[in-house]
């Protein structure tokens, strides 16, 4: 397993917290929704960054309110074929705001790279023997885009009238 | 019609390249099926009964007589000289090799064709009335928005993992001939209070398994909205579609579950977020596209009816097929001529490669080259002069393309059923064939008048039973196949659902049972013009179960 | 009960048959047969393999008959599929 951000390999600092419940001293944590429920107080006072992953049943809106505090939000794909993160990545930047890590994981694979890229994740874990250059491969696929999304790829709607 | 510019073509182009990357790989061993099926299929490529099928996007049904002429070509080199036209306007091929798929969209794209997300859990190809910006009735002409949901729609990244697939039909026409209330989302164009032209906007229609009549989540919504709402639509129904069920994975099953009420406050919710923001169309973008769908520079004519009919007079066969195939154009003195794929005893929708070159030069010689896909399985010649129609009808009966049957009793929608598809309990083309054969004489087809019969091998409903005035399904009954009718179904502006006549019946008895039923409307009709689906509502089932299943049937054994 | 493997090669797409060779024939007459479990079920991992190594896709077992030297599968879906379309080339 790779994590690439922000376009590079990255070490993924995140600790995910597990059945114990208890949290390390300094070290950022990745917590579930309902860790984050549970021991919300303990997490907004975490001295490192925290981190909430969400399955694809869990609606974002869940934590739409208590972004400010989260440094990482992970978005899972059981099956690369539940494109339901899709949208939550779009309401989380879009309309919740939300600046932070968007990570992609589960089954994340090379052929979903370039939309997951376009609707607003910046991190993904992956596997696979070069990662990151299949990560820019990926993302280079297409110089052209029909539709605006979450990204910065200016769709041929508007570069049609850019030039005149 | 629509052009490709430099960004079409290059998105067009990427996306084949992408392609061929993928199918390497999966001949490589480097992507398992399971990984790799979802990609073959927003590509168009089914693997089907008998070799991989692919399904070819005609937008909206509009074709130019060059790229019919690359369909044919595609059908004599990597195919078996013949195509067959869909339900959603498509072409299909069926006996098409995975390796050589890169090559042939290559080619497509040549002809700015493609088989963009024409399958898979996505935005499908968008359909419309095959008579838009011609016929006599329409409204507004909704091909300029029928191209910009296509370019929303096309290689969306929000969208290519849906719970499941995703049609939209498009009307600009008060007499639906797009069968928009059984689509995913059916647009109806039509002026607001202030004369303002805008959509009624139909969700959650559908056949399959679970048929629904789509309802209204909104009577008018401005043209200029119309992608933000698709998209607060399609948002709402990839976050809460249900994932754990296939067969309950439609948008139908979300907007019952959640009544139209609740599902259009959550859809309203999402599009008062994001309207007037990046989705409104800007005047410069809609301005662009409708000039490629300004009308033709028509000739100053007249309609010449005294003229057709004395021809019709002297020549019966012409008058036939005048009354049948030939529909009011907007413009005065021209025609639109609907050319019948439904010969007897032919595979409806099928189309040789020889015949579509020849069509391809009759649609230059009588139609400005331009040509429609219908979703009952023909094709049309949109801009025919009056003066040209008797002309063309001896073209188009030295290549069986006149039989005098649209919107009659052998105008069938047939899928291509257990012959030709992986899903299906039976064979409908067949069943279609013997029907064609059984009513041949003209005069009994205009007798009976417009009367639509829709077969489909079955549940998945490709060939619309549920919608036909008289539907037939293949079912599978140990090992055999029989046949289920319904009655009283319909497509346009009153959609409806048809009713089950009784138990499914054997292949060799489905002839005589249509006899039959005709027989018994023919029987109770109050006038000649009343048609069958009024005669069916106004007297019910009762009389035709008994014509089928009664003490003495009717029908005659074949 | 007497069966045969087949599944669609992945290439083209066309439908085959495994053989006594080990490989695949688009004639169903050329399959190896299987007369009871032990043999069927040699014949499914033959068409797993094939699978994992890219030859074919979707291998399955289906029920054929034996007579007069030619091998006839039972299910009608299963006979269309191994002979093709039934309806004489009548395309428009």
């Amino acid at each position: 397993m790779a994590l690439i951000r922000n376009a590079a390999l990255a070490a993924d600092p995140y600790i995910e917290l597990g059945d114990t419940g208890a949290l390390p001293s300094q070290d950022p944590v990745l917590v579930s929704l309902e860790q984050w429920q549970q021991w919300r107080d303990e997490l907004v006072a975490h001295p490192a960054p925290v981190g909430v992953r969400l399955t694809s049943e869990q609606h974002p809106e869940a934590i739409a309110a208590d972004l400010e505090h989260l440094d990482l939000v992970a978005l899972e794909f059981p099956s690369f074929r539940d494109g339901r993160a899709y949208s939550y990545a779009r309401l989380l930047r879009d309309r919740y705001a939300y600046t932070g890590e968007l990570r992609a994981v589960g089954d994340v694979l090379f052929d979903q790279l370039l939309y997951m890229h376009r609707v607003g994740f910046d991190a993904f874990e992956v596997s696979g023997d070069d990662p990151l250059g299949d990560y820019e491969d990926a993302v280079g696929e297409f110089g052209v885009v029909y539709q605006p999304a979450g990204d910065d790829r200016i769709p041929a709607l508007r570069l049609r009238h850019a030039r005149v | 019609m629509y052009r490709y510019d430099e960004f079409d073509h290059q998105l067009v182009a990427e996306r084949a390249a992408q392609f061929r990357k993928q199918v390497d790989r999966r001949l490589d061993g480097k992507l398992t099926e399971d990984q790799f099926k979802p990609l073959r299929l927003m590509n168009g490529l089914y693997l089907q009964l008998h070799a991989y099928m692919l399904r070819v996007n005609v937008p909206y049904g509009v074709l130019s007589s060059r790229q019919l002429r690359k369909l044919a070509d595609i059908a004599r080199r990597y195919d078996r000289g013949y195509g067959h036209f869909t339900t959603r306007q498509n072409i299909q091929y069926n006996w098409i090799s995975l390796e050589e798929t890169p090559d042939i969209l290559a080619e497509l794209a040549q002809v700015e064709m493609n088989a963009m997300q024409s399958s898979g859990n996505c935005v499908r190809n968008i359909t419309a009335d095959p008579f838009a910006g011609r016929a006599r009735d329409e409204i507004e002409d909704p091909r300029v928005w029928c191209e910009l949901i296509r370019q929303y729609s096309i290689l969306n990244p929000e969208f290519a993992y849906l719970p499941r697939k995703f049609k939209i039909a498009v009307t600009g026409a008060p007499n639906d001939r797009a069968a928009v209330g059984v689509h995913d989302i059916g647009l109806r164009m039509h002026h607001d209070a202030r004369g303002r032209p805008g959509f009624e906007v139909l969700v959650g229609g559908g056949q399959g398994r679970t048929p629904v009549i789509g309802k209204t989540i909104r009577d008018w919504i401005e043209p200029e909205e119309i992608l933000a709402y698709i998209e607060a639509i399609l948002r709402v129904y990839n976050m809460h579609g249900r994932r754990d069920n296939i067969y309950k994975a439609r948008i139908k099953i979300l907007v019952n579950a959640l009544g139209i009420d609740k599902f259009r406050e959550m859809v309203d919710a999402e599009w008062q977020a994001i309207r007037g923001q990046g989705l409104t169309v800007p005047e410069a973008e809609q301005a662009r596209i409708a000039e490629y769908f300004q009308p033709p520079a028509w000739a100053s004519l007249r309609d010449i009816d005294a003229e057709l009919d004395t021809q019709a007079a002297v020549d019966p066969a012409f008058g036939a097929w005048l009354k049948s195939n030939v529909s009011e154009h907007k413009a005065a003195g021209y025609a639109i001529v609907s050319l019948s794929l439904k010969a007897p005893g032919r595979e409806p929708g099928d189309l040789s490669a020889d015949k579509m070159d020849a069509v391809a030069t009759l649609a230059d010689l009588y139609s400005l080259g331009e040509l429609r896909v219908t979703h009952r399985q023909n094709l049309v010649l949109t801009d025919v002069r009056q003066a040209d129609l008797k002309e063309l009808f001896r073209e188009l009966v030295r290549l069986e393309l006149a039989t005098p049957n649209i919107g009659l009793l052998t105008d069938m929608i047939a899928c291509p059923g257990l012959d030709y598809c992986a899903l299906a309990n039976a064979r409908s083309i067949p069943v279609a064939q013997d029907i064609s054969r059984h009513f041949t004489a003209v005069d009994k087809l205009q007798e009976i008048g417009a009367l639509s019969v829709n077969i489909s091998g079955c549940m998945n409903a490709c060939g619309h039973h549920h919608v036909g005035n008289i539907g037939i399904l293949g079912v599978d009954k140990k090992g055999q196949e029989f046949f289920q009718i319904t009655l009283g179904g319909s497509s346009d502006q009153n959609a409806t659902l048809g009713d089950r006549l009784g138990p499914a019946l054997p292949q060799a008895e489905v002839p005589g049972a249509i006899e039959s039923i005709v027989d018994q409307y023919l029987a109770l009709r109050d006038s000649d013009s009343e048609p069958f689906l009024a005669t069916y509502r106004r007297v019910g089932i009762e009389p035709f179960k008994t014509a089928v299943y009664g003490e003495e049937p009717v029908r005659r054994v074949a | 009960m007497t069966q045969v493997l087949t599944a669609n090669r992945l290439d083209d797409g066309r439908v085959v048959f495994l053989t006594p060779g080990g490989d695949w024939s688009p004639v169903l007459n050329d399959a190896r047969t299987a007369h009871e479990p032990v043999s069927a079920a040699a014949l499914s991992q033959a068409g797993e393999q094939a699978e994992a190594n890219s030859t074919v896709v979707g291998p399955y077992l289906i029920e054929v008959t034996q007579a007069d030297g030619g091998i006839r599968a039972k299910a009608i879906r299963e006979a269309i599929r191994a002979s093709g379309p039934t309806i004489q080339a009548g395309h428009n």
